[in-house]
């Protein structure tokens, strides 16, 4: 799907373009176009053109229960982030707790959604990167056993989605104030064994993963995530960054904001001071690594990550320490598991205003709703990761590009590549593919 | 024998796969049909356990729209760049060659494409893929009453214009 156009061939005389037509192995239809003069970069431009959806314009008028569901379609990777995103806005909106097992229940699920999104990335998509491999399969033909294992892991997370919300895509069993119908004690027990292997087998992964040749490229990121007291950030907690911020959900807008930008489909989200700010696995780790298990913390070290994160292509590392933190929750939650009386607790339709958070794989995913006093939709809001990181993708890549001028179109074009799939982007979700232009004139 | 057929039924020409699995499934001819959105990992998922596979999915190789190509996975390598159309970018090809490569490939596995001339939102099938779709039907039916049939089979590895009446 790349495609490579050099208008002038000899670098040593300034004026030549790239042209990458669609980005392989990201979510979503986007392109990239970057302007070189002299080699000094001018321009960097990360577009999206999967078309704008219009979710939160088809929630208005809608009761509040409808929102999980129809925003989990915004994307068949995370749903559960929006899943939950939009049933913890409702129940802020609704004044009420969900806790217990439900709230139990619902980690669980989330993390059978790390296991299942990070995998997939980092093993099928983002690793061949790191081998000079243009595809899975050629990983797969020379390390056979990682991929059969890293499929197994995979699987295990999509078993979970499935055990606890009926289904791997698209659950159906989410609701606002927790579940239609709670698992069974024994359904869940019986993934214990499948989950014992994914704790072995992500440690494993990391660690072949960290033999890696890591292109040389820092940034000071400014990392926002989530921080929740005595666990690493997931489905609960409020908001924070590295520099200090620390702030409730709901004042989110105070901080952050959405802009239209021309070259895109996708809002961009920036700090209010117009910086670009970092979300996902690095800014979570950075922010939360002392919230992680002892053993995950090991792992990390193992591996090479230290306390702070600075290389964007460390980001499959920490994806994969997640997934083994992943697989380390899971098997406690469903250790512990006891059916709880009441699948969800019961809600009073009323007017008012609401906020949710959780950490979707790729990053923060916020919702607001306001509510009718029938409980109707009067407006929506959804702020997804990868509108969040478009800003700070175009920074990475002026960054990398700079250093790496040197390279011919075609490994520069790779490394670009490889540079925005450090993000896992999800297109798809943040417009509510990828076309790589460099032009050097 | 395991069906499956690939595609988004909302994109246009890709609900080929889906819609050509489905006219199989009518005939009753205890199938075993499956509809899937595109993705490798659950294509590699669904491929496990069985013997006798056929997968049918749409292509965008820049041929005649209504094309339809055979592949035997067992004596081929597919072509990675017919089957890339999707956004989910580890496709139907990465998918097979990932099977042959940590070996749990169905010891018979055909995959058959059909050239599609538009992928839109909303958008109706294409007249060729329509016909194409009925040729491939009844070239199947064909196969599985006579697999010696299927490669003289006129469907398999046809033109648009050879499908056209």
């Amino acid at each position: 799907m790349s495609r490579v156009e050099t208008r002038n061939p000899d670098r040593d005389r300034p004026g030549r373009v790239i042209k990458v037509d669609a980005l392989a192995r990201v979510e979503g239809e986007g392109a990239l176009y970057v302007r070189v003069k002299n080699d000094v970069i001018e321009d960097v431009k990360f577009r999206i053109f999967e078309p704008p959806r219009f979710f939160e314009a088809l929630l208005r008028g809608r009761p509040y229960g409808d929102a999980p569901d129809i925003t989990a379609r915004i994307c068949g990777i995370c749903p559960i982030a929006y899943m939950l995103g939009a049933s913890r806005a409702m129940e802020d909106a609704l004044g009420v707790t969900v806790d217990g097992a439900l709230a139990d229940l619902r980690r669980l699920i989330y993390c059978g959604e790390w296991i299942e999104s990070h995998v997939l990335h980092a093993a099928m998509l983002h690793a061949p990167d790191f081998l000079g491999m243009p595809d899975a399969f050629a990983f797969a033909k020379a390390n056979p056993d990682a991929v059969k294992a890293a499929l197994r892991l995979k699987k295990l997370g999509n078993t979970i989605l499935e055990a606890v919300g009926g289904r791997a895509v698209h659950p159906v069993n989410l609701c606002v104030g927790g579940f239609y119908k709670v698992p069974r004690k024994r359904d869940l027990q019986a993934l214990l064994g499948e989950i014992e292997f994914g704790i072995e087998a992500s440690a494993t992964l990391a660690k072949a993963f960290a033999g890696f040749d890591y292109p040389d490229f820092d940034y000071d990121y400014t990392c926002v995530s989530m921080k929740t007291p005595g666990a690493y950030a997931i489905e609960d907690g409020t908001l924070v960054s590295n520099r200090g911020l620390d702030i409730a959900v709901a004042d989110f807008p105070d901080h952050f904001f959405e802009e239209h930008v021309a070259h895109s489909n996708a809002l961009h989200g920036r700090m209010r001071d117009g910086s670009a700010y970092l979300v996902g696995p690095i800014a979570r780790y950075n922010n939360n690594a002392a919230d992680l298990s002892p053993a995950a913390r090991d792992l990390a070290r193992e591996v090479g990550l230290g306390d702070v994160v600075t290389n964007p292509f460390r980001s499959i590392l920490v994806r994969m320490v997640e997934t083994f933190y992943a697989c380390e929750e899971a098997l406690r939650i469903v250790a512990g598991y006891e059916e709880p009386d009441a699948p969800r607790v019961a809600i009073e339709p009323r007017a008012g205003r609401g906020f949710g958070v959780t950490e979707a794989p790729r990053g923060i995913c916020w919702h607001s709703y306001e509510l009718d006093d029938e409980g109707r939709i009067l407006s929506a809001t959804i702020v997804p990761p990868t509108s969040q990181n478009q800003p700070q993708i175009e920074t990475d890549l002026a960054g990398v590009i700079a250093r790496n001028l040197d390279l011919d179109d075609e490994a520069l074009k790779w490394r670009c590549e490889q540079t925005i799939r450090n993000y896992d982007p999800c297109i798809s979700c943040a417009t509510h593919f990828l076309d790589l232009t460099v032009e050097r004139v | 024998m395991r069906i499956i057929g690939i595609g988004n039924r909302l994109r246009g020409d890709d609900a080929a796969g889906p819609l050509v699995a489905e006219r199989l499934a009518a005939l009753d001819l205890g199938l075993e049909v499956i509809e899937l959105d595109g993705d490798g990992t659950r294509l590699l998922e669904t491929l496990e356990g069985a013997a006798d596979v056929i997968v049918i999915d749409a292509m965008r190789s820049g041929a005649a729209p209504g094309t339809i190509r055979r592949f035997d996975a067992a004596s081929e390598t597919l072509p990675a760049g017919a089957f890339h159309y999707s956004s989910h970018a580890f496709g139907v090809a990465e998918a097979i060659e990932t099977a042959r490569a940590i070996d749990t490939l169905p010891a018979n596995l055909t995959i058959y494409g059909i050239e599609g001339a538009g992928f839109d939102f909303g958008a109706p099938l294409d007249a060729a893929v329509e016909r194409a779709i009925d040729a491939l039907v009844a070239a199947i039916r064909l196969e599985l009453s006579s697999p010696s049939a299927a490669a003289a089979s006129p469907a398999a590895n046809s033109s648009p214009a050879s499908t056209a009446r």
